[in-house]
């Protein structure tokens, strides 16, 4: 037995072992420089800021005047129900327009095409303005109304923004129903569902993750287009801004004080819709790395 | 001669100009165990398909258990029948897939008896001890709170058995069981099938497993191009074919 064949399989010379040698840290030199200079163009703003003609003590003194809390309170109110208004509206838009009955699903397309195509400010003022073309409004034998009693900014609002919101809403449920693989809707038949229930038990379950980022991006918009509601009289907050300035004329500290509510209401959605999320992730398991 | 369970006559599939079923017959007695092999293509999965009414057909008519699917004859005239009565004749089969399909959001037990509970309006406790004795029975009983995606795929399709055998079915459809598993785990499924065909059940199986087929069916049934070219016992059809397309098959199968 010769001595090379005790040993295992000899490796070439010339390359060291560098187990045992640490590694430096690397130096991200351009990480520094552009947080240096961030740094520096921020300071100047901040600068800038305060010794503008911004009257901050105004700002802080309207910050929380029960005027604005209602305004904000409203917001947060028609925001809720229109985009409600708008999920209800979409998921049956969304099904009606994957029906396979021709006539439900063009007139799906047709709302989609109506509401997507014209400007949200138009829709509110006609809601708004609806008594001039309908005088009298209701269930005819059953029960009417005056349209000037019956369409107050709260209802215009709501159906000018939640239906608005609905044609949107469809095309982001329907794309979350076409996510979901066609065997499940054939598994759900094949256990003896019909339709609307492997819709409910199946489908809709599954395409929520898949809808659920979108809506929260439709949800942030919904809070801010409620803004164009002021145009009809709502009181949401940037109404209950302009009100006290058209009064003291302090225009940019209100205009602050509103946009300083919007933000703080959008920060608080991110958790909750992470909550959502979670929720719907049941059964998506990442493998074990 | 005894009534088949099922019965298949003449039955037509297009998809627009494009026949892929063009006048299959062919009876499943109860009891039974009949596979169906054949090229890609040749309208296994479709004929299937037709038979669980996931598919509508054409022309021709299938009878289950003496009742015409998907069809009512009035005054010499045939009428579709309305989802829900179709709904409710799919009731008597169980479908397995090729890709399982079990429902990702839902646990293995909740998938088992969702049928029994949602349609079939059984209480839940009993639905629920019903699945667990399934599970057991094609040994998955200690997978009962996992999700699909924590399964193997034979775990998964074992799982899409049960769910299948929860409704009680009166005959069981398998459209290529083992074709979407690593070959280690196609045994464990064939051992379930195995199993079930030996306990009675009425099964139509699209395979490409002819080890099975030969050793589980009681009749082999070769298609082509969506006709039957042959059917008979797996020892007539795979070992003494009459027909060349049939010979042709095979050979290159077996090859
Ligand atoms: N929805 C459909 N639309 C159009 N053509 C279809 C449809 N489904 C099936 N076909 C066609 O019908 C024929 C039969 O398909 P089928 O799936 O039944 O074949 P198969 O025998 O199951 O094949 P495989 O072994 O590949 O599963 C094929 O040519 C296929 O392209
Ligand atoms: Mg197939």
């Amino acid at each position: 037995m010769s001595r090379q064949a005790a040993h295992p399989p000899s490796l070439a010379e010339g390359f060291p072992d560098l187990s045992a040698m640490p590694i430096a840290r690397q130096a991200h030199w351009g990480r520094i420089l552009s947080a240096g200079a961030i740094l520096a163009v921020l300071a100047g703003l901040i600068h800038a800021f305060a010794t503008g003609q911004i009257a901050w003590k105004i700002v802080a003194q309207f910050l929380t005047v029960p005027v604005i809390l209602h305004g904000i309170a409203d917001t947060v109110i028609m925001a809720v129900l229109a985009m409600a208004l708008g999920i209800l509206l979409g998921t049956i838009v969304a099904i009606m327009r994957l029906s396979p009955n021709p006539v439900l699903s063009s007139v799906a397309a047709f709302y989609t095409w109506l509401f997507r195509g014209t400007p949200l400010i138009l829709q509110l003022l006609l809601w708004f303005n609806l008594a001039l073309v309908f005088p009298v409004i209701g269930i005819p034998g059953l029960w009417t109304g005056r349209a000037v009693d019956i369409m107050t900014p709260f209802l215009s609002a709501l159906l000018g923004l939640g239906i608005n919101q609905g044609a949107y809403t469809s095309e982001v449920i329907r794309a979350g129903l076409l996510s979901v693989d066609a065997g499940q809707y054939e598994a759900a038949q094949a256990i003896g569902m019909g339709r609307m229930r492997a819709l409910r038990r199946i489908i809709l379950p599954q395409a929520m993750r898949v809808v659920i980022p979108p809506l929260g991006n439709e949800f942030i918009g919904m809070i801010k287009s409620t803004s164009l509601a002021s145009v009809i009289q709502y009181p949401e907050v940037l109404h209950s801004a302009e009100n006290i300035y058209y009064a003291n004329s302090r225009v940019i500290e209100l205009l602050l004080v509103a946009g300083f509510w919007y933000l703080l209401v959008v920060t608080l959605l991110t958790p909750l819709q992470m909550m959502l999320e979670r929720a719907y992730a049941r059964g998506t398991v990442r493998p074990a790395r | 001669m005894n009534r088949p369970l099922l019965a298949i006559r003449n039955v037509r599939k297009t998809f627009g100009s494009y026949v892929a079923l063009d006048g299959v017959s062919l009876d499943v007695m109860a009891g039974e165990v009949v596979c169906l092999i054949g090229a890609s293509g040749s309208g296994k999965t479709t004929l299937l398909r037709c038979v669980n009414q996931l598919a509508r057909i054409d022309g021709g008519g299938i009878w289950l258990d003496g009742a015409l699917l998907g069809m009512r004859e009035r005054a010499g005239t045939l009428h579709r029948l309305s989802e829900a009565e179709i709904a409710r004749q799919r009731l008597k089969t169980g479908m397995v897939f090729q890709r399982f399909n079990l429902f990702p959001h839902k646990t293995v037990l909740e998938n088992i008896i969702e049928g029994p509970v949602q349609v079939q309006k059984r209480a839940p406790a009993e639905a629920r001890e019903q699945a667990m004795a399934l599970l057991a029975r094609v040994g998955m009983a200690e997978k009962a709170a996992s999700y699909p995606a924590q399964l193997s795929g034979g775990q998964q399709q074992r799982a899409a058995i049960a769910r299948a055998l929860a409704m009680a079915p009166m005959l069981m459809l398998f459209d290529e069981p083992t074709s979407a598993l690593d070959p280690e785990l196609v045994g464990e499924v064939l051992a379930v099938m195995r199993e079930l065909a030996a306990s009675g059940m009425t099964m139509l199986v699209v395979t490409h497993e002819l080890g099975f087929a030969r050793e589980v069916a009681d009749h082999i049934v070769y298609m082509d191009r969506g006709t039957v070219v042959e059917a008979g016992p797996p020892s007539q059809l795979l070992l003494a074919p009459r027909e060349a397309r049939t010979r042709a098959f095979l050979s290159a199968v077996i090859a």
